[in-house]
């Protein structure tokens, strides 16, 4: 809330300067995103991810998007003022002003030598940014403004465009660079189709789309855009909440079917990205219902996994060795009773204090399960090994894909109780509560009792994917069980939209799924997590997809 | 007619400062009762310290013969206390189906609730209509007889009412009025906080003006319209 006001205020204050220095302002800053993007090695890494084979990598993209959208900033912000030809002119300034950063950016590294203290600021970033020129040559240095003012042209045009058109070209860009980035994805998809050979080869080069066939989703992600568009218009909103409704269901069969019709490796993703779905429920039950702000939840997951380590490993520290389907009640169980002898205490206090309390939860389990006192018994720092792999009807789940269907098959479970859970007396207690706490004791509702038990059964969920992890990886140790799960899982939810299943779910495929498939990212996943979060809280921050009762709310509002 | 409502020696203090002093009455079953006092005479914290939600410093709170002062707040509505609360504070979220739902939290009788809820709707037919819109979508008016409707389902004893009519519109403030009078006659206990005065005065059987956080004056409804402290005060005459 203050946040917002503090934005809002502060565009008020942006609003009344000279349009010439709104614009160059913009530049400014596209520019200084651009160097930093450079400086901490964003763009080298990038640089080797082709969207567009031979043509466009994946920095490329990155600045182009950043020229654009300044100049559809500085385009926006005159509108209503002037001309067309002014709103374009100011996108062009714009454009230049960022490409002339990044054009002095070079020019430093080539007279300073500053690699000593950034690191990224090497040779190779140089020649990347040189596209080709020879480095250091006035072509080199020319072209990042040109090519700049051009783009911030188009940012500029694209903010004068009708709102269709906008959205046409926006669809068909998505569409390119989703296919570009998943390259692998898809050619693994078009590899297990039968009787098909090879058109992969002409589609996607060796390491994104081929050019033409680029050209070719471009037009039809507009065109499709375009034909969405006027069928919508020509439509009711209720016939729209039902095209919303096929559009979950799309999304559960491509979930069903996913590790079939790829490989290995995006079945393993697809297998991470189900376990951080069931954390993700846990903490929704927690937070997103009944509204307690846990930082802790990382200590229930490690007791579900260390659970079922000393019950299902045939190493030395193993207590019985049992089956995986014994194991898991208990570890669902023991999570539980985690939750609510911590609980009991902790949740007396309210807001911020519990945040606290249960960051300092999780960082305890974590010392605790190193400690030289538990060693012998967990392992410490060498964790437990040679945890068996679950089996059904005999058979062992050791592919990745029939461990994916395992962690699918309890996030369904998961799923199912969260929904009725949300939808039951107790749940109705829990949205009380989290909008009035004073009323809602007032009316009958003990405010400990409904706290622990959404605190219980959210440990109990931990618990669960804990179990899951442990049989998924075959073994457990402590550095697993960091704080930043916790934080992961929180991401999740802001991202998806807080108290919403299908929220979950798009949540844990952007902030776990995405990141794990595109390599380059891996260093950079938390500054894009960061960003992902300050842009949600500005554009969305009611999530990807938000829980229905706030939607109902706005569309009468 | 016997005690339903038994307030002695009730003290509650914001810090070091006693809101509230050392204040003692009674209601009678089956009557209207008000407090009328200024803004800030401490109504608002009486009534939060009869619910529960403000500890008391000293004194005790009897309800229909058994001693609550010490009970927390979701326990109390199950002795037959309710509050309409000041401001409504609905559950803006929530549908209004579901706003009066959460009123019979506390109780498990299928038969009774779905009873209740159909004389609810009766009370007030308006919110039939509005049945499934979010609270926080409705005016004034519908807020407030939502928030009345929550308070009924829980089927208190004694209903406790918070300014009710504040900000209504006159027509709106009879109607609520007239509701008030309706459950009165059904056999429930009232304790009324005005300070609109006159309306919550013409239908009290007794009142009490309370002044900061002390109770100055007593009597009943009508008698104390013509009080010529209470006219000057409290009702805008000229003494
Ligand atoms: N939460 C609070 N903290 C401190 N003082 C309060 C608080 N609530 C009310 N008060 C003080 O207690 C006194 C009585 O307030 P209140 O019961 O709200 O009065 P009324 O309902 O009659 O307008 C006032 O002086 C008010 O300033
Ligand atoms: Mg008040």
């Amino acid at each position: 809330m203050s946040f917002n006001a503090v934005t809002s205020s502060f565009k008020v204050a942006r609003r009344r300067k000279s349009p010439l220095a709104e614009t160059l302002q913009i530049g400014a800053l596209a520019g200084l995103a651009a160097i930093g993007f450079a400086l901490i090695g964003a763009y080298v890494a990038m640089d080797k991810r082709h969207v567009v084979e031979d043509t466009l990598t994946l920095s490329q993209i990155a600045y182009a998007l950043m020229a654009i959208a300044a100049g559809f900033v500085a385009g926006r912000d005159t509108q209503g003022r002037p001309s067309g030809s002014r709103i374009v002119l100011h996108g062009a300034l714009t454009g230049l002003v960022a490409g002339l950063c990044v054009s002095a950016l070079m020019l430093l590294m080539a007279s300073v030598s500053l690699r000593s203290t950034l690191v990224a600021a090497s040779p190779m970033l140089t020649k990347a940014l040189s596209l080709g020129a020879p480095i250091g040559s006035l072509q080199a240095l020319a072209q990042v403004p040109i090519l700049g003012a051009l783009l911030g042209m188009i940012g500029g045009v694209f903010a004068a465009m009708p709102s269709r058109y906008r959205r046409a070209l926006t669809c068909g860009f998505a569409i390119v660079l989703i296919a570009g980035l998943f390259r692998d994805v898809f050619v693994s998809v078009l590899d297990n189709v039968p009787d098909f050979n090879g058109p992969e080869a002409e589609v996607f080069g060796s390491g994104g789309l081929n050019r033409v066939p680029a050209l070719v989703l471009l037009v039809a992600g507009g065109i499709f855009a375009l034909l969405r568009d006027r069928w919508n218009a020509g439509h009711n909103p209720a016939r729209r909440a039902r095209s919303s409704k096929a559009g979950l269901v799309l999304l559960l069969v491509g979930v069903l079917i996913l590790p079939l019709v790829t490989n290995d490796f995006v079945a393993q993703v697809a297998m991470l990205v189900a376990l951080y779905m069931l954390m993700g429920m846990g903490l929704n039950i927690e937070l997103g219902l009944a509204g307690l702000v846990d930082l802790g939840f990382v200590a229930f997951f490690a007791v579900g996994a260390y659970t079922v380590a000393l019950m299902c490993s045939s190493g030395p520290l193993a207590l019985v060795d049992v089956s995986f389907w014994v194991a898991l009640p208990v570890a669902v169980v023991l999570a539980a009773g985690a939750g609510m002898l911590f609980g009991l205490p902790v949740l007396r206090v309210r807001g911020d204090y519990l945040a606290m309390a249960t960051l300092g939860l999780g960082e305890i389990i974590r010392v605790l399960v190193l400690s030289d006192a538990l060693a012998p018994y967990l392992g410490g720092s060498q964790g437990i090994i040679e945890i068996d792999h679950p089996r059904i009807f005999g058979v062992s789940l050791q592919s990745p894909a029939a461990l994916y269907y395992l962690a699918l098959a309890l996030a369904g479970v998961v799923a199912f109780i969260s929904w009725r859970l949300q939808h039951a007396r107790i749940g109705r207690a829990w949205l009380a509560m989290r909008e009035d706490e004073d009323v809602a004791q007032a009316l009958g509702i003990d405010p400990v009792a409904s706290k622990l038990l959404a605190y219980t059964i959210g440990a109990a969920f931990a618990g669960a994917a804990g179990a899951v992890f442990a049989a998924l990886v075959g073994s457990v140790y402590p550095h697993s069980f960091q704080l930043l799960v916790s934080i992961n899982v929180l991401a999740i939810l802001v991202i998806g939209g807080l108290g919403s299943l299908p929220g979950v779910l798009v949540g844990a495929i952007v902030l776990i799924g995405l990141p794990e498939l595109l390599r380059e990212f891996g260093e950079f996943r938390y500054l894009f997590y960061g960003i992902a979060l300050v842009a949600m809280m500005h554009m969305r921050a009611e999530g990807l997809w938000p829980a229905t009762t706030r939607t109902k709310e706005n569309a009468r509002a | 007619m016997s005690k339903a409502l038994e307030v002695s020696n009730l003290t509650v203090a914001y810090g070091e400062i006693a809101a509230v002093r050392a204040v003692s009455f009674t209601v009678e079953a089956g009557e209207i009762a008000t407090i009328i006092g200024a803004n800030g005479a401490g109504k608002t914290t009486i009534l939060n310290a009869l619910c529960g939600l403000r500890d008391v410093r000293a004194g005790s709170i009897v309800l229909g013969g058994e001693d609550i002062t010490a009970l927390p707040p979701h326990e109390r509505v199950r002795h037959g206390l309710s509050q309409v609360p000041e401001g409504r504070r609905l559950f803006g979220r929530m549908s209004v189906a579901e706003n009066l739902e959460i009123g019979a939290y506390a109780r498990s009788d299928h038969a009774a609730r779905k009873h209740d809820l159909d004389h609810v709707l009766e009370l007030f037919p308006r919110l039939r209509e509005r049945y499934r819109q979010l609270a926080g979508t409705l005016s004034g008016g519908e807020q407030q007889m939502v928030a009345m409707g929550r308070a009924l389902m829980a089927a208190p004893k004694v209903l406790l009412l918070d300014e009710p009519t504040m900000g209504l519109a006159p027509q709106i403030v009879d109607l609520v009025s007239d509701a008030v009078r309706r459950v009165n006659d059904e056999g429930v206990t009232v304790l009324l906080v005005e300070q609109n005065a006159y309306s919550a005065l013409e239908i009290a059987d007794r009142a009490f003006v309370l002044e900061s956080g002390e109770i100055t004056l007593t009597g009943n409804g009508p008698d104390l319209i013509t009080h010529p402290r209470v006219r000057s005060a409290y009702l805008g005459y000229d003494a």
